[in-house]
C-alpha cells in the first residue's frame, strides 16, 4: 500500500491527540515534539482539554486512591471522547488500532447515557466511483457501529449514514488531503 | 494506436446566463484529421426564417462533435449550392471534400421545413433526399435530426444527435452548495434546470422511452431513488429504505429499476418491480455489490462487486445466474455500462494511482484504456455506441468529455463556475 506512510503519520497525530488529553490529568508523556500538530488536531474538533483537578478540587486531599485513580481514569475518557473523526485507509473499513480506546470511551459513555444518541457519518475520498464509495462510506460508518456495539452502545442510539465522496473534509487531491476525507465522523445529538 | 485518432477535442463549458440558464459550450480545442471531410452547405433560405444559430452550424458542429467527421468552413466554399443542379462535383473534389449536403428551408405558418440532399463528391450519387419539418421555434431540432440522417447514410449506424444528456452541476449559492439536474441537448445547449438542492443529487438514469429519470437526491438528508418525469415534473420516491438507496437503472421495458439497498445489512442489488414495488433480490453476498446495468438482451446484468477484496465487474447472464468475474487488469474496476451491441464493457479503471476509463472485449477478453485523462469517472455510452460522455477533472474543475468509443476522438465540456459529472446519455426517441 502506498498510503501507509500516511496513514502512519494519521496514526501519529491520533496518538498525538490522545496523549495531549492525557498530559493534563498528571501523566507524563513526553511528546512536546507533537505540540502543533496537537493544536491542528484540537482546532479540528473543537475539543477541551478537562483536566482532573477541576472536578476534584476541594476534597481532593480527602480522595483514596481508588477515587483518586477513578476520577483520573474519568477525565481520561472523557478526553479521548474529543476525538470523533475516524481515519480509513483507501478502499478498506478497518478501524486503526490507535482509533480504538477512543471508540472504547464513546461505547462506554453510550452505553452509561442510554438516552443518547449519535450519527455514523462515513465518507469515502474522491478516488473511484461516486455509488461504490458510497457503498464504502456505509461500511466504514457500518464498521464503527460494530465496534461501537460490540463495546456496550446499544443498535438503537446510532443512526449511520454515507456520504460517499459527496462531501470531503477538505479539498483537494493531495495524498493528505484524500486521507482527510476518508473517515467516519461521530455526531452527537 | 490509442493515438492515431485522437484527434478532436472539443470542450462543453457550464456557462451561467441569468438566473434560470445554464448551458454548456462545446469548444473544439483539437482539430481533427483522420475525421471524413464533408461540407456542409448553409441552406438557402425562403420566407421568414427564425434568427439564430444557423441550421447548417448546428449539423456542421454536430458532425464535428462525433470526431468522425471534419466539415468545411463555409467560408472556403466556391458556391453555395441548395439543390443538385448547382452542386458542381468537380469543385468540392478540389477542395478535398467527400461528400456534401445541401438544402432549403421554406416558412410555412408556424412551422419550418427543410429539403435536403446528401452527395458522394467521387461517385456523384444522392445518398439522400428527404424533407422534414419543424416548428419555427425548434429549427435546432430539425438540424439534429438531418445530422442523425447524414451520419446514418455515411456511417450505416443511426446518429445519436436528438438524444439528450442529464448530468448534476455543483456550485456555490449564498454560501451553499447548490446540485442542479440539468437536461440538455447531446451539444450541451438548450439546458434546463430540473431538480435544484442543497443535497448531493447522484446517478441520473434515463428510462428507454426518455420520458423519465431515476436518480439519488439527499435532499431528505439521507440516499433516497426517485423517478421523475420530465414532462409534468412530477416526482415519485422510488425507494427510500433504511441505509443506502442508490445506483438506479432502468429495465429495458422501463417496469422496473436495479438498485442497490442496504436495507439488510450491506449493499445488495435488487430489481424493483415500479408499479407493485416488489423487490427480487438479484445479489446475495457480504462484500459491497453495487452500480448494477442491464446488458442489451435484457436478460443479463454487470456490477460492480468487491468480493475478491477490491473493486471489480462481474456479469451475471440472467437474475438468478451465479456471477462471472470480467476484469482481472488491475485492483480496481468499477460501474460498467454495457454497449448495446454486447460486443464491450464500458468501466472505470484504475492504473498506478489514475483513474481511466477502460473497455473490454467481451467476446477477447481484451482491456482497452480509453482515455488519457486521469480521474475520469461515470461513463455513459451513446444509444448508436459510437460515442462515450465521462466526467473528469481539468484543474480542479469536473468537466464532462466525450470520446469516440474506441477511444478516439475526443472533446470535452468544462463548466465555467463549478463542476459538471454525472452524465447520462439519453436513449434514441423515434
Amino acid at each position: 500500500m502506498k498510503l501507509s506512510a500516511q496513514s502512519k503519520a494519521f496514526a501519529v497525530l491520533l496518538s498525538a491527540g490522545l496523549f495531549a488529553g492525557c498530559s493534563s490529568t498528571g501523566e507524563t508523556q513526553d511528546d512536546g515534539a507533537y505540540g502543533s500538530d496537537v493544536a491542528a488536531i484540537d482546532q479540528e474538533g473543537g475539543s477541551t482539554v478537562y483536566g482532573g483537578d477541576d472536578q476534584g478540587g476541594i476534597s481532593s486531599s480527602a480522595m483514596t486512591e481508588e477515587e483518586r485513580m477513578a476520577a483520573q481514569q474519568q477525565a481520561e475518557q472523557e478526553a479521548l471522547r474529543d476525538i470523533t473523526v475516524f481515519y480509513f485507509d483507501f478502499d478498506t473499513a478497518e478501524i486503526k488500532q490507535e482509533a480504538r480506546d477512543v471508540l472504547v470511551a464513546h461505547a462506554q459513555f453510550l452505553s452509561n447515557n442510554p438516552g443518547q444518541q449519535v450519527r455514523l457519518e462515513g465518507h469515502a475520498d474522491e478516488r473511484g466511483t461516486k455509488e461504490y464509495n458510497l457503498a464504502l462510506g456505509e461500511r466504514r460508518a457500518n464498521a464503527i457501529q460494530r465496534f461501537l456495539i460490540v463495546n456496550g452502545a446499544s443498535r438503537g442510539q446510532m443512526e449511520t449514514i454515507s456520504y460517499g465522496e459527496e462531501k470531503p473534509a477538505v479539498m483537494g487531491s493531495s495524498e493528505s488531503e484524500l486521507a482527510q476525507n476518508r473517515r467516519v465522523e461521530l455526531v452527537f445529538e | 494506436m490509442l493515438l492515431r485518432k485522437l484527434v478532436t477535442v472539443l470542450t462543453l463549458v457550464l456557462v451561467t446566463a441569468g438566473t434560470v440558464r445554464a448551458e454548456l459550450l462545446i469548444r473544439i480545442t483539437e482539430g481533427a484529421d483522420a475525421a471524413i471531410p464533408i461540407a456542409v452547405v448553409p441552406f438557402a433560405e425562403a420566407g421568414n426564417i427564425p434568427a439564430g444559430d444557423k441550421l447548417s452550424t448546428v449539423v456542421q458542429s454536430d458532425l464535428a462533435m462525433s470526431g468522425e467527421f471534419s466539415p468545411l468552413p463555409a467560408e472556403k466554399m466556391l458556391s453555395l449550392p441548395s439543390k443538385r443542379e448547382d452542386v458542381f462535383f468537380r469543385d468540392w473534389r478540389l477542395l478535398g471534400q467527400r461528400y456534401v449536403l445541401v438544402g432549403e428551408l421554406t416558412r410555412k405558418g408556424d412551422r419550418v421545413s427543410a429539403r435536403y440532399e446528401l452527395f458522394d463528391v467521387n461517385t456523384e450519387e444522392r445518398l439522400l433526399g428527404e424533407s422534414a419539418g419543424a416548428p419555427a421555434s425548434n429549427l435546432r431540432s430539425l438540424a439534429h435530426h438531418i445530422s442523425d440522417k447524414v451520419y446514418e447514410a455515411i456511417t450505416g449506424v443511426p446518429g445519436a444527435f436528438s438524444t439528450k444528456l442529464a448530468y448534476v452541476t455543483l456550485d456555490k449559492f449564498n454560501g451553499k452548495p447548490r446540485y442542479r439536474l440539468q437536461v440538455s441537448d447531446v451539444d450541451g445547449k438548450r439546458a434546463r434546470i430540473r431538480l435544484e438542492s442543497q443535497e448531493p443529487i447522484l446517478s441520473p438514469a434515463w428510462s428507454p422511452d426518455g420520458k423519465k429519470l431515476a436518480y439519488v437526491s439527499f435532499e431528505t438528508g439521507k440516499p433516497v431513488i426517485f423517478v421523475h418525469e420530465l414532462a409534468s415534473g412530477k416526482r415519485t420516491k422510488a425507494a427510500d429504505f433504511p441505509g443506502l438507496n442508490s445506483a438506479p437503472a432502468w429495465s429495458e421495458d422501463g417496469r422496473s429499476l436495479l438498485m442497490t439497498l442496504s436495507k439488510d445489512g450491506n449493499a445488495e442489488i435488487y430489481r424493483m418491480d415500479l408499479a407493485t414495488k416488489k423487490l427480487t433480490k438479484v445479489t446475495n453476498h457480504w462484500a459491497i455489490d453495487t452500480e448494477a446495468s442491464w446488458d442489451h438482451t435484457g436478460d443479463g446484468l454487470f456490477f460492480t462487486s468487491d468480493r475478491s477484496g477490491g473493486p471489480q465487474i462481474y456479469y451475471k447472464e440472467s437474475e438468478r445466474a451465479s456471477p462471472r468475474r470480467i476484469t482481472f487488469g488491475s485492483r480496481y474496476n468499477a460501474r460498467p455500462r454495457p454497449d448495446n451491441s454486447g460486443k464491450f464493457v464500458y468501466y472505470v479503471h484504475q492504473r498506478d494511482r489514475a483513474f481511466h476509463i477502460a473497455r473490454t472485449n467481451l467476446k477477447s477478453g481484451e482491456e482497452t484504456i480509453l482515455t488519457r485523462t486521469e480521474s475520469d469517472e461515470s461513463p455513459s455510452v451513446s444509444p448508436n455506441g459510437r460515442m462515450l460522455i465521462y466526467a473528469t477533472k481539468q484543474g480542479a474543475d469536473s468537466v464532462l468529455t466525450v470520446i469516440s468509443a474506441d477511444g478516439g476522438a475526443a472533446y470535452s465540456l468544462p463548466a465555467s463556475e463549478g463542476d459538471v459529472r454525472e452524465p447520462a446519455w439519453g436513449p434514441l426517441v423515434r
